[in-house]
């Protein structure tokens, strides 16, 4: 039985040694290439004495960045990626929560780490990949492995204001990928083209099935994302069959237009998630992609990435939504009522996932933790976790799950997971600031910030930059006299949205 | 100043308050307008002008500067 993630590189590279396994616009890796990097990497790392303890990879977005995460597990650590554009104030709130011991940077990201008060040690990928590899002592770190032991850290937003840690382990995420690689019908011939930054679960879909069957996936340069002819042309000119992308990214392809200019040639496998994709779009890419599968997928990060899946098969109306489907196999589902009571047929509840992809929580926060992972209320009689994801859904007569909506004030923007209130707080912190109340106009995709107090607006979006990463800055900044409240005292988000609607 | 390009000066400040975009030229290539600023520049442009920017004109040039993006709607609303 698999027990450990790098058993997929393990069996592949004698089999493709010199294949293309990551691609940038900088340069390539193959899988022999990625093996010998990542023992080397292991070995410096042990070779120092770490062991079982968060390894942060700071470097920016490319093949070598990924070929560090696996040198961190060779060395029975468990990596952090964490992006160059992060804000600096960012990135010393996660230090803080780690306290790492070791960091791994290029040559761009290492005059940086200076900034952020970390003292530990710093390496550079390209000098410990000229570390010796010590066979003996990489053969001992993984016969001390379990399968329960951690792989990654990756943070999200937390509503308190700071950024939670969601800790993964091998068994979770060979779960995940080998239900993902069966349901998208992965193979050895497969060429991603990854969208989704490295520092999010996201990344997971491409990263492991690639060393698992063989395949390549290029990191598409950001900045494609911007401009869609030229998106569609990196795609056929590498030729790229399968992306898993927000919806945002397939939109603004289609709804410019740029299929009447060029068309994607070589794609048969588009997966999408995170947010709706409105029919009328999807439908255009139908059209242009008629032999193509597109599977809408939905999952939390707490569940090692995806959990459900619906291949889209049917038409739809343009105010219909495409339902999120059915769990993967060896995932549970139950959709809870306000009672802990299973929801009747049809009837809404909160989605709460079972299962070996349910991941270990947050790091160093055991309350928060067990706010979330509870016993199954609908068996009580031995220990049995359960993930309550916070999202509403019902069953349509089909029998497939449809999303609803949240309970709480978390949005998904553009991809990315928020809490409101992690935006409320940290712009609460600063100087001549009263009050904020946040929003969030679900139609156009907008963040509005609401504020009183002595500050001015282009002050005041300078600090957010500062303080938050550029997918949780608001869309749109106002400033009020007086904050609406509930007669109870609470921020009045509905009178907000009165306020922007009527503006 | 036309009146497109003070219109199209208030859409972008919007986005971002702390941008001096009558000078900037280098919003593309200094990342200052990310693929969610492009979409909802686009957005913004075809509502307040009823003009839709096609795929081909989607390129950096016509986004790096407020006085670029301006030409680029005058010369649609021309066609």
């Amino acid at each position: 039985m698999q027990t450990n993630v790098l058993e997929y590189l393990e069996q592949t590279v004698p089999r493709v040694p010199d294949k293309v396994a990551f691609a940038d616009e900088n340069g390539e890796l193959t899988f022999a290439e990625v093996s010998n990097n990542a023992k080397a990497i292991g070995s410096a790392l042990a070779g120092d004495g770490l062991y079982g303890e968060p390894v942060v990879v700071f470097m920016e977005k490319s093949p070598a960045a990924i070929n560090a995460f696996f040198g961190v597990l060779y060395g029975g650590c468990y990596y952090v990626p964490l992006d160059v554009e992060m804000p600096a104030f960012r990135i010393e709130m996660i230090l803080e929560q780690l306290k790492p011991r070791a960091v791994i940077c290029d040559s761009t990201t290492k005059p940086l780490l200076g900034q952020f008060g970390y003292e530990g040690k710093s390496y550079l990928f390209d000098e410990m990949t000229k570390t010796a590899v010590d066979d003996a002592a990489l053969s001992a770190i993984r016969a001390k492995q379990l399968d329960i032991d951690p792989i990654y850290i990756v943070f999200t937003s937390g509503s308190t204001g700071v950024p939670k840690g969601i800790l993964a382990c091998h068994r979770s995420v060979i779960d995940y990928i080998e239900n993902l690689s069966e349901t998208l019908g992965f193979d050895e011939d497969t060429v991603f083209g990854n969208q989704t930054p490295l520092y999010f679960d996201a990344c997971l879909k491409e990263l492991y099935p690639t060393l698992k069957f063989g395949a390549t996936t290029y990191l598409v340069p950001k900045q494609y994302f911007s401009f869609p002819i030229k998106l569609v042309e990196y795609l056929n000119t590498h030729k790229i069959n399968t992306i898993c992308w927000v919806v945002s990214a397939l939109t603004m392809i289609s709804a410019t237009g740029t299929f009447k200019t060029v068309k994607p040639e070589t794609l048969r496998t588009v997966a999408f998630g995170s947010e709706v994709f409105p029919v009328k779009q999807f439908r255009m890419w139908k059209e242009v992609l008629p032999n193509a599968s597109f599977t809408n997928l939905y999952g939390p990060t707490e569940a090692t990435g995806m959990s459900c899946y619906y291949h889209v098969n049917r038409e739809f109306e343009e105010t219909d939504a495409i339902p999120i489907g059915k769990p993967f196999r060896n995932t549970g589902i139950i959709l809870l009522d306000e009672n802990n009571k299973e929801a009747a047929f049809g009837e809404p509840g909160e989605i709460c996932i079972r299962g070996t992809c349910l991941t270990m929580g947050y790091f160093g926060q055991p309350d928060k933790t067990a706010e979330v992972f509870t016993q199954n209320p609908l068996q009580t009689r031995f220990p049995e976790l359960i993930y309550r994801t916070g999202d509403i859904a019902h069953y349509n007569a089909d029998g497939d799950l449809v999303f609803v909506s949240r309970k709480d004030y978390q949005i998904k923007h553009m991809g990315h997971r928020i809490e409101l209130g992690e935006i409320e707080i940290n712009c609460g912190l600063y100087d001549g600031i009263e009050a904020v109340g946040c929003i969030y106009d679900k139609v156009k995709g907008k963040i509005v910030l609401f504020y009183t107090g002595n500050v001015e607006k282009p002050e005041l979006a300078a600090y957010l930059k500062q303080r938050l990463p550029r997918y949780m800055q608001p869309n749109l900044i106002r400033k009020l006299d007086e904050m609406p409240h509930t007669p109870n005292g609470k921020l009045d988000r509905k009178a907000l949205k009165a306020i922007y609607d009527n503006a | 100043m036309s009146e497109t390009y003070e219109t199209l000066l208030g859409i972008l400040k919007d986005l971002h308050e702390d941008v001096d975009f009558d000078t900037c030229e280098t919003l593309i290539d200094d990342k200052i307008l990310d693929s969610f600023d492009i979409i909802t520049v686009i957005t913004e442009i075809s509502n307040e002008f009823d003009v839709a920017i096609p795929a081909d004109k989607i390129i950096p040039e016509n986004f790096n500067s407020a006085k670029a993006l301006a030409a680029l709607i005058d010369s649609l609303e021309e066609d």
